[in-house]
């Protein structure tokens, strides 16, 4: 069983605002998070299921329409064929999935050195620690121990399965410029990216926390009165309920 | 069925019923006498047929959405999950009704254990019971494969290869389940198929073990029989009904609790990534409510030998009525079968802790001893209790001190 240490090698706990009960996506940090992963990740990693749209509904990073429009005519979409039969690329719409850096999967894995980088878009709940998982391996980059071989294109990873990966540490500080003044620290980034990798693979979790506490609530009660209601018929039976 | 016989009150319910006597059938329902001592363990059969329908209406409506096609299922699900209006939680609650569904059932099965319900003149309630949950199995099993994800294809792969094991014609009925010579869109299609119709047929079946049940009445925790109607028994309804309701709600917030704060818990992460028929997962595991017949099957060496004590390990659940023929039913004068019943409930949690582990060194081994000892317990220490066993002296009535000696 000792094969199976480097796999469970204790994850990063980060203190998440959409953890627990009443969890939800801290907006700032989720639009941030967008812009590492435009500037970061997009030019190797898709998210097919990502529509710009998506962008601004609740619940994610809300970016406002003029925002969400802007950022979608930014990519240049593939459509057609037209009348003539001919594919043209025009500016993408808000209604557009988010463009993939490569044409098939075939390509992503040839020009990554053979490792196809995942689709991103529910990355998140593919892996065993979720989160967690992701904050890890972002912050789990460091040199090898002594000994420890590693091929041309294969980086030294805490927290990945063998510690082996074919991705090298694409966060570095001051990789991207916040908008918002915020310090791009590599803490920070991969935070943001991680809340908003978690959005994108379930944007509808604050939906869900909300009306979650509104159900439990309403069953409690429902609960309560019905048992009393039970008590009071059985109490014309000799037997306890 | 022996209360007194229904009339209806207006001329027209008369002339109904006389032709679809469905008055009568409602009004022995409210009136079916039940044993007022009965726990909450059974509360389980009323939670079960809410299952089923939760079930069956979740998984209509994702049925409307959802495209079985190897390279849309996976797209199609998270369509439900993402544009769907409360797809998330459509589909949500039918993965997690699945796990809620077999929790309960591993409770009623277990209650029907403890309390002798199986016995003279339950047999036939019993049998068509396991029928279900061979049926529950198989639906579940096809409904897992649905998402086409990586413990879908090879959840299958696995499940279906099994049939491979059968002499002789072993290689053609795989190939003719699978619908071609590897688990593919025809498998998919086939089995989105049967996952919508076995259901229905779970429906027709608890029909009928509703229907047996009522012809003996419930069993009760003492196990005697009693006479019907009498100062032993209440009306169904209001009585059962409200505390059966009471039971269903305390199981919903359980319920509500996984599908609002914890909907991916009893899944494996796996199942995130698309199929790919070129990367076999590490551990490929079923899901927690079949590991204890997963790690049965394991235990063999030998493929056929692990797939007849699969399929022994069911099927001889089938034939309990028989095993056990001690004539008192409740282990509660059952000294013995009591602790007997206990080593059994942690043995069956042994093997489902097994089946998530890696078959081999200690696992392995542990797996094997908690094999051996589940048909120890029903073709060896069963039949031996029913003649060695001293039970203990049974009260005459449910409200009567006096015992039987």
């Amino acid at each position: 069983m000792s094969s199976l240490s480097a796999e469970e090698k204790k994850l990063i706990e980060v203190d998440w605002s959409f953890k627990g009960v009443a969890g939800k996506f801290d907006r700032s940090s989720l639009q941030r998070g967008y812009q590492v992963y435009t500037e970061v990740c997009a030019s190797c990693h898709s998210m097919n299921l990502l529509s710009y749209r998506n962008l601004g509904e609740n619940g994610g990073p809300e970016f406002s329409i003029d925002q969400v429009k802007a950022i979608a005519s930014a990519a240049e979409v593939m459509d057609g064929p037209d009348s003539q039969g001919e594919m043209f690329t025009r500016p993408g719409r808000p209604s557009d999935k988010f463009v993939s850096p490569y044409p098939n999967v075939e390509a992503a894995t040839a020009a990554n050195g053979g490792a196809y980088p995942p689709d991103m878009s529910v990355l998140v709940k593919a892996r065993k620690g979720g989160s967690n998982y992701i904050y890890s391996v972002l912050m789990g980059y460091e040199d090898p121990p002594v000994g420890f071989q590693l091929d041309d294109g294969v980086y030294y990873n805490k927290y990945m399965h063998g510690n082996k990966i074919k991705m090298s540490n694409p966060l570095s500080e001051g990789i991207v410029d916040y908008a918002d003044g915020t310090n791009a620290s590599e803490e920070q980034m991969a935070k943001d990216v991680t809340t908003f990798l978690t959005w994108a693979a379930e944007p509808h979790l604050e939906q869900r926390h909300k009306m979650g506490v509104k159900v439990l609530i309403f069953l409690i009660i429902l609960t309560t009165l019905v048992y009393f209601s039970m008590r009071r018929l059985w109490s014309r039976i000799d037997t306890e309920v | 069925m022996s209360e007194k016989t229904y009339v209806p009150s207006t001329k027209f319910g008369k002339w109904f019923n006389d032709r679809l006597p469905l008055l009568s059938l409602s009004a022995h329902l409210m009136e079916y006498p039940t044993p007022k001592n009965l726990n909450y363990w059974w509360t389980f059969g009323g939670i079960l047929t809410f299952c089923l329908a939760s079930q069956i209406v979740t998984g209509i409506v994702l049925g409307m959405h959802y495209i079985a096609h190897t390279d849309m299922a996976f797209n199609s699900i998270e369509h439900i999950m993402r544009d769907v209006n409360y797809g998330w939680l459509l589909r949500y609650i039918h993965s997690n009704g699945a796990s809620m569904f077999f929790l309960a059932v591993y409770i009623h099965i277990f209650r029907s254990l403890f309390y002798g319900s199986y016995k003279s003149p339950r047999e036939i309630i019993w049998i068509l019971g396991m029928m279900i949950y061979l049926l529950m199995m198989a639906t579940a099993f096809m409904g897992y494969v649905l998402p086409w994800g990586q413990m879908s294809f090879w959840g299958a792969t696995v499940i279906t290869n099994l049939f491979s094991a059968i002499p002789l014609i072993g290689d053609s009925i795989t190939t003719w389940l699978w619908g071609g010579y590897s688990v593919d869109n025809p498998t998919l299609t086939r089995f989105f198929s049967l996952h919508y119709l076995l259901p229905f047929m779970i429906l027709g079946l608890v029909v009928l073990h509703i229907w047996a049940l009522h012809v003996p009445g419930n069993n009760n925790p003492i196990g005697i029989d009693i006479k019907k109607p009498s100062k032993d028994t209440v009306p169904f309804h209001p009585y059962i009904t409200i505390k059966d309701l009471f039971a269903l709600l305390i199981f919903v917030i359980i319920f509500a609790g996984f599908v609002f704060f914890s909907p991916n818990i009893l899944g494996h992460p796996d199942n995130y990534i698309p199929a790919n028929p070129l990367i076999t997962p590490t551990h490929i595991v079923p899901e927690w409510y079949l590991l204890p017949f997963y790690a049965i099957l394991r235990s063999v060496p030998d493929k056929l030998g692990g797939v007849i004590l699969l399929f022994a390990s069911i099927f001889i659940l089938f034939a309990l009525p028989w095993l056990d023929r001690s004539k008192v039913r409740s282990a509660i004068f059952r000294p013995l079968y009591r602790q007997f019943f206990w080593i059994l409930m942690i043995d069956v949690f042994v093997l489902g802790y097994m089946g998530a582990m890696p078959a081999e060194g200690t696992y392995l081994l542990i797996a094997r001893i908690a094999t051996a000892y589940y048909f120890v317990h029903f073709l060896v220490v069963l039949p031996i209790l029913s003649s060695v066993e001293k039970t203990e002296p049974i009260p005459l009535g449910i409200s009567d001190p006096v015992l039987k000696t």
